[in-house]
C-alpha cells in the first residue's frame, strides 16, 4: 500500500485537503453565533433585574429605568398578529392541500411564494397607507397587521405540507362514518397534522418577534406602558434599534438587556418548535 | 362538544376581549396619580419631530405626567418627520427646529401655529483621542471641512487657528444626519450665511445632499457615530455633547470672537424681538457674546383644533401642555443646557398659543 | 405514482359523500357551506393581499414616476432639498452589499451543505452544526446590527486604518459581512437537501470506478445539483436585497455613490427606513415608495426564478 503511485497519492491528498477545508469552513459558522450569544449574554445579564423588567424608561440621560413598556408592547403586538394570522393561515393552508389543482390554488400558491419574499420594510410602507394614514394615528394594531402579513406564508406553507402527508385513507374513513366535510377536516385531518401546524405557527411567531422594519412606520414606539392596540406601542426590536444607535450609555444598557430577552424568547420558541417536530416526527 | 373550528374563534375572541378590556386598565391604572389627576388622563397625546429638543421634552413630559397624569408620547423622528406626520394628521403636535417653508405651508393648507419652546445651540463636536485642548474654528474653516476640502486633522488651515495644539495625522470623518432634521437646517443655514461656496454648492435645508461623510439617524445617531469613530467631526445639539462628555469646538462669531457654546451664549444670541409669528433664525448673530449656530425649536399645532373628530378635551390638554412648557417648564431648560425663552419671546409665544381655537372659539380663555 | 393512486381513491369517495348528503341535517349542510366558503375566502385573501400590496405601491409611486420618469433609476444625485431624486446610489449600494455578501457567504454555505449532505448526514457533530445554522437564521436582524456596531465595526475600522483607507468602520464592507452571516442558512439548508437527493447509484458507480470522495463530489454531486445550487444562491440573494435593519445600522447612511467597498453608502431598504417618516414633499415620498416598488419587483422576480428552478429540480 505504501507504494502508491504519485498520481494516486495526489488524488487522495486532494480529497483529504478538500475534506479538511469543508470541515473548517462549515464549522466557522459557529464563530459569529457564539460571538453574538456571548456578547449579548455578557452585556445583557448584568442589566436585567426586577426594576429593568417593571419600570419604564427614564427621561434622557437619567440613570435607571426599564423596558416594561417594550416587553408588554412586544407581547401584545405579537399576540394580536398571531390571532389574526393563524386562523387565516391554517384555513388557506387547508384549502391549498384540499384543492391541489384548482386555478385558485395555483394563484394562491404563487401569492404565498411572492409574499414570502417581500422585504419587510415594503410591508411596513403598505400598511402605513392601508391603516395608519386612514385611521389618523400610528397604532399597535397596524404593527400587528404588518407582522401578520409576514407570518401568513410560513403558516400556510407548513399547514399545506403537513396536511399533504396525511394518508387519504384517514379522510376516507371519516367520510365512511358519515361525517360532513367540515367535520372530517377539522376533527380528523387537522388533529392528525396538529403538531405540524402548531410548530409552523410557533415558528412563524419566532420569525416575526424580532422584526423591526415593519414596525418603524406602524407601531411607532411609546415611552409609557400602553395596552390599547389603537395607540402607538413600544416593542423590543424598536427599542433596541433606537437605543443601540444612540450615544447614551444608559440606553445602550437597556438595549443590551432587551436584546438578551428578545434573543432568549426567540430561541425558546425555536427550541419548542424543534421539540414538537422531534416528538411527533413531523417534517416542515 | 365544541368543534376545533369554534374553539379557535372562541380563543381568538377571548384574547381580543382580554386585550380590549386591558386597554382601559393599562391606560389608567399605571399609577394612582393617574386617577387623581386630569379628568381625561386616559387619553395620551402623541407628538413627533425634532430630536434636537428630545432630551428636554422627555424630561418635561415625564414631570408633566407625574404632576397631572397626562401621558405625552413624543417620538424623536426628526423635524422633517414631525412636519410630515402633522400634515398627515397622524400626530397631535409636531416639533421642529426649522419653520415650515412655503411648500410645506401650502401642502398643509390650513394655518399652523409655531410656538417657540426654547432655543438651543448646535455644537461642532469631534472625536480626537488624546487631545485635551478645545479646538477653535473660523466660519471659513468650518465650511471647508464640511465641504471636504480640508481632509486631515493636521491640515495647516486647522493648525493656524489652533496654535499650540499638536494635531494628529488622521483623516477627518464627517458625520451628518441621514434623516430630515432641523438641526441640519440650523447648521446649513449658518454655513450658507457665512460661506459663499457652501451657499451655491450645497445650500440649506432639513436634508441636503452632503458632499462627504457618514449619516446617522437623529441627533442620537450622529452623536453615536462621532463617539464611536476616532477622527470624526459632526454637528449635534449641545445637550447631547454634554450628556455624553464629548468635546466640542469654539466658533468665531460675526464680531470676531471665539465663543464657547453654552446656555449663556445661546441666550445672548436669542435675545432679540421676535416677529409676531415667531419664525426667526438666530444663526450668525450680531450679538458680540452670542454663539453663532443656535436656533429656536417650535412646537407646531393646527390653529383650528377641531379636526378628525378630536374632542375638545384633547385640544385643551394639548394647549395646556404647551402653555405649561413655556411657563413652568422653562425651569428645566437650563439644567439640560437649553436657553429658556426671554421675557419678550415668552409673551409672543403666549399670544400665539392664545390664538388656537376649537370650533372657532379660543381654547385658552383665562389663564 | 402516489398521485395516481390518490386520484383513483378520490373518485369513489366523492360518490360516498354525495350519497350521504341526503342524510345531512340542515345545520351540518349550512356549516359545510360556510366552511367551504371560508376556505375559499382565506385562499383568495392571500391573493388579494399580494395584489393589493402591488397596487398600493404602484399607485403611491405614480407622482414620482410621472415627475421623474425612467431617469429616476439612473439619476446619480439624491438631493431632496433641490428636489432631485436619483436612485442610482441606492441601487448600486444594494447590489454591492448583496453581491459582496453572496460572495463571502458561498464558501461557507457550500461547505455546510457538503458536510451535512455528503460527509456526515447524521451524528452529534452534524446535529450540532444543523442547530447552529438554524439559530443563525433565528437571531433577529436588529440584534445582528447591534452586535456588528459594537464588535464588527471597530474590527473593520482597524483593518481600514491598516490598509490605508478612510477608517469609517461602518460602510458597505461591514454591511456585507453582517448580511453574509445572515444569509448563509438559506443557501446551506437548501444545498444540503439537494445533495442528499443525488441518487446513491450514481455516486456508487463513481466510487466503484475508483473515484476519491473529492472527485465524486466534484464530478457527480456538483453537476447533478448545479441548477439547484444556483437557485439556492438566488434565494439568498433575494433575502440579502430586502434586509433592512442590520444594514441600516452599519452601512453609514449616506446618499453618495460609493467609490469603494469600504465607503459608506445606503441601500434601497435603508433609505426607506431612514427617510420614510419624514419625506415632506409629495414627490419625495413617492420617490421613496418607488424604491419600495423596485425592491418588491426585484425580489419577486429573483424569488420566482429561484423557486421555479427548484421545482423543476425536485420534479425531475
Amino acid at each position: 500500500m505504501n507504494k502508491l503511485n504519485p498520481r494516486i497519492k495526489y488524488r487522495l491528498g486532494m480529497s483529504k485537503l478538500f475534506h479538511a477545508l469543508v470541515i473548517v469552513f462549515a464549522f466557522m459558522i459557529a464563530i459569529p453565533l457564539i460571538a453574538i450569544l456571548f456578547f449579548v449574554i455578557k452585556e445583557g445579564i448584568t442589566k436585567i433585574n426586577w426594576n429593568f423588567l417593571t419600570n419604564i424608561p427614564k427621561p434622557v440621560g437619567e440613570v435607571g429605568g426599564g423596558i416594561a413598556n417594550a416587553l408588554l408592547g412586544s407581547l401584545i403586538i405579537v399576540l394580536v398578529a398571531a390571532i389574526i394570522a393563524i386562523p387565516i393561515g391554517i384555513f388557506a393552508g387547508i384549502y391549498l392541500s384540499e384543492n391541489k389543482n384548482s386555478r385558485l390554488s395555483y394563484w394562491s400558491r404563487l401569492a404565498v411564494d411572492i409574499l414570502q419574499g417581500v422585504p419587510s420594510i415594503v410591508i411596513g410602507i403598505v400598511i402605513y397607507f392601508w391603516i395608519v394614514k386612514p385611521s389618523g394615528t400610528f397604532s399597535a394594531i397596524s404593527g400587528s397587521m404588518a407582522l401578520a402579513v409576514m407570518m401568513l406564508p410560513i403558516i400556510i406553507r407548513s399547514t399545506e405540507e403537513t396536511l399533504k402527508l396525511i394518508p387519504f385513507t384517514i379522510k376516507e374513513a371519516g367520510f365512511a362514518l358519515g361525517l360532513p366535510y367540515h367535520k372530517v377536516i377539522l376533527k380528523v385531518i387537522v388533529p392528525c397534522g396538529f403538531s405540524g401546524i402548531l410548530s409552523g405557527a410557533i415558528l412563524s411567531v419566532a420569525r416575526i418577534a424580532g422584526e423591526t422594519a415593519p414596525l418603524l412606520f406602524t407601531a411607532f414606539g411609546n415611552p409609557y406602558l400602553n395596552a390599547n392596540v389603537a395607540k402607538p406601542m413600544q416593542s423590543l426590536p424598536l427599542l433596541i434599534f433606537n437605543y443601540a444607535t444612540s450615544p447614551y450609555e444608559e440606553w445602550h444598557n437597556l438595549a443590551w438587556g432587551a436584546s438578551m430577552i428578545l434573543l432568549i424568547w426567540i430561541l425558546l420558541l425555536n427550541i419548542i418548535t424543534k421539540l414538537i417536530t422531534q416528538k411527533w416526527k413531523v417534517q416542515l | 362538544m365544541i368543534s376545533l373550528f369554534n374553539r379557535f374563534y372562541l380563543l381568538g375572541l377571548g384574547a381580543i376581549a382580554l386585550v380590549l378590556t386591558s386597554c382601559n386598565s393599562g391606560e389608567s391604572s399605571n399609577s394612582p396619580k393617574d386617577m387623581a389627576g386630569n379628568a381625561s388622563a386616559g387619553d395620551a397625546l402623541l407628538g413627533a419631530g425634532s430630536t434636537f429638543i428630545y432630551p428636554l421634552f422627555s424630561k418635561l413630559f415625564s414631570v408633566y405626567h407625574d404632576s397631572t397624569g397626562l401621558k405625552v408620547n413624543y417620538q424623536s423622528i426628526g423635524s422633517g418627520g414631525g412636519i410630515l406626520q402633522l400634515t398627515n394628521k397622524t400626530v397631535e403636535f409636531g416639533a421642529t427646529d426649522a419653520a415650515l417653508n412655503e411648500e410645506q405651508t401650502q401642502k398643509i393648507s390650513v394655518p399652523v401655529l409655531h410656538i417657540p419652546m426654547c432655543s438651543g445651540a448646535v455644537v461642532v463636536s469631534y472625536n480626537l483621542p488624546g487631545i485635551k485642548d478645545t479646538l477653535q474654528f473660523t466660519p471659513t474653516l468650518l465650511a471647508d471641512i464640511f465641504l471636504g476640502k480640508v481632509k486631515k486633522w493636521n491640515d495647516p488651515k486647522i493648525a493656524s487657528v489652533n496654535k499650540g495644539v499638536s494635531l494628529p495625522d488622521m483623516p477627518i470623518i464627517i458625520a451628518h444626519r441621514s434623516d430630515g432634521s432641523g438641526t441640519t437646517n440650523i447648521f446649513t443655514t449658518y454655513l450658507s450665511k457665512v460661506n459663499n461656496e457652501w451657499n451655491t454648492k450645497v445650500g440649506k435645508g432639513s436634508s441636503i445632499n452632503w458632499p462627504v461623510g457618514l449619516g446617522g439617524k437623529g441627533n442620537e445617531g450622529v452623536a453615536g457615530l462621532i463617539k464611536q469613530t476616532p477622527g470624526a467631526i459632526g454637528y449635534i445639539e449641545l445637550a447631547y455633547a454634554l450628556q455624553n462628555k464629548m468635546s466640542y469646538a469654539r466658533l468665531q462669531n460675526k464680531s470676531g470672537k471665539f465663543i464657547t457654546p453654552s446656555v449663556a451664549s445661546t441666550s445672548a444670541a436669542g435675545n432679540i424681538q421676535l416677529p409676531a409669528d415667531a419664525k426667526v433664525s438666530l444663526t450668525d448673530t450680531d450679538a458680540p457674546d452670542g454663539y453663532p449656530i443656535s436656533g429656536f425649536t417650535w412646537a407646531i399645532i393646527y390653529k383650528e383644533q377641531k379636526y378628525n373628530n378630536r374632542s375638545q378635551d384633547k385640544a385643551t390638554n394639548l394647549v395646556q401642555l404647551l402653555w405649561w412648557n413655556i411657563h413652568q417648564g422653562q425651569q428645566y431648560c437650563e439644567p439640560l443646557h437649553y436657553a429658556p425663552l426671554s421675557q419678550s419671546a415668552q409673551s409672543v409665544a403666549e399670544t400665539i398659543l392664545k390664538s388656537a381655537t376649537y370650533d372657532g372659539k379660543p381654547i385658552l380663555t383665562e389663564q | 405514482m402516489q398521485e395516481l393512486t390518490s386520484q383513483l381513491v378520490q373518485k369513489p369517495s366523492r360518490v360516498i359523500v354525495q350519497d350521504r348528503k341526503t342524510k345531512y341535517t340542515g345545520r351540518n349542510i349550512r356549516w359545510e357551506g360556510v366552511f367551504k366558503r371560508s376556505l375559499v375566502i382565506t385562499a383568495l385573501s392571500v391573493l388579494v393581499l399580494v395584489v393589493g400590496i402591488f397596487i398600493t405601491l404602484v399607485v403611491q409611486s405614480i407622482p414620482s414616476i410621472k415627475a421623474l420618469g425612467i431617469g429616476y433609476l439612473t439619476g446619480k444625485t439624491w438631493d431632496p432639498v433641490s428636489d432631485i431624486y436619483g436612485a442610482w446610489p441606492f441601487l448600486l449600494g444594494t447590489l454591492l452589499t448583496s453581491f459582496l455578501a453572496l460572495i463571502i457567504s458561498i464558501p461557507f454555505s457550500f461547505a455546510i451543505a457538503v458536510y451535512l449532505g455528503e460527509y456526515r448526514p447524521t451524528g452529534w457533530l452534524s446535529g450540532f452544526l444543523k442547530n447552529v445554522v438554524e439559530l443563525i437564521a433565528a437571531v433577529p436582524s436588529v440584534i445582528y446590527g447591534f452586535w456588528a456596531l459594537v464588535t464588527l465595526v471597530p474590527l473593520v475600522r482597524k483593518l481600514e486604518s491598516a490598509i490605508g483607507v478612510a477608517p469609517y468602520g461602518v460602510g458597505i464592507f461591514s454591511a456585507s459581512i453582517v448580511l453574509a452571516i445572515m444569509i448563509i442558512p438559506y443557501a446551506a439548508s437548501l444545498g444540503r437537501e439537494l445533495i442528499q437527493m443525488v441518487p446513491s447509484s450514481l455516486k456508487e458507480g463513481a466510487y466503484s470506478l475508483g473515484g476519491t470522495q473529492y472527485e465524486v463530489i466534484r464530478d457527480v454531486v456538483m453537476p447533478y445539483t448545479k441548477s439547484g445550487m444556483f437557485a439556492g444562491v438566488l434565494l439568498s440573494l433575494g433575502r440579502a436585497l430586502g434586509e433592512t435593519m442590520a444594514v441600516t445600522m452599519v452601512i453609514g447612511n449616506t446618499s453618495l455613490i460609493p467609490d469603494s467597498i469600504f465607503s459608506p453608502g445606503n441601500t434601497m431598504a435603508s433609505v426607506i427606513a431612514n427617510e420614510f417618516t419624514e419625506a415632506d414633499r409629495a414627490v419625495y415620498l413617492s420617490a421613496l415608495i418607488e424604491l419600495g416598488l423596485v425592491l418588491f419587483l426585484v425580489t419577486v422576480v429573483i424569488n420566482m426564478i429561484g423557486k421555479s428552478i427548484i421545482k423543476r429540480f425536485t420534479h425531475e
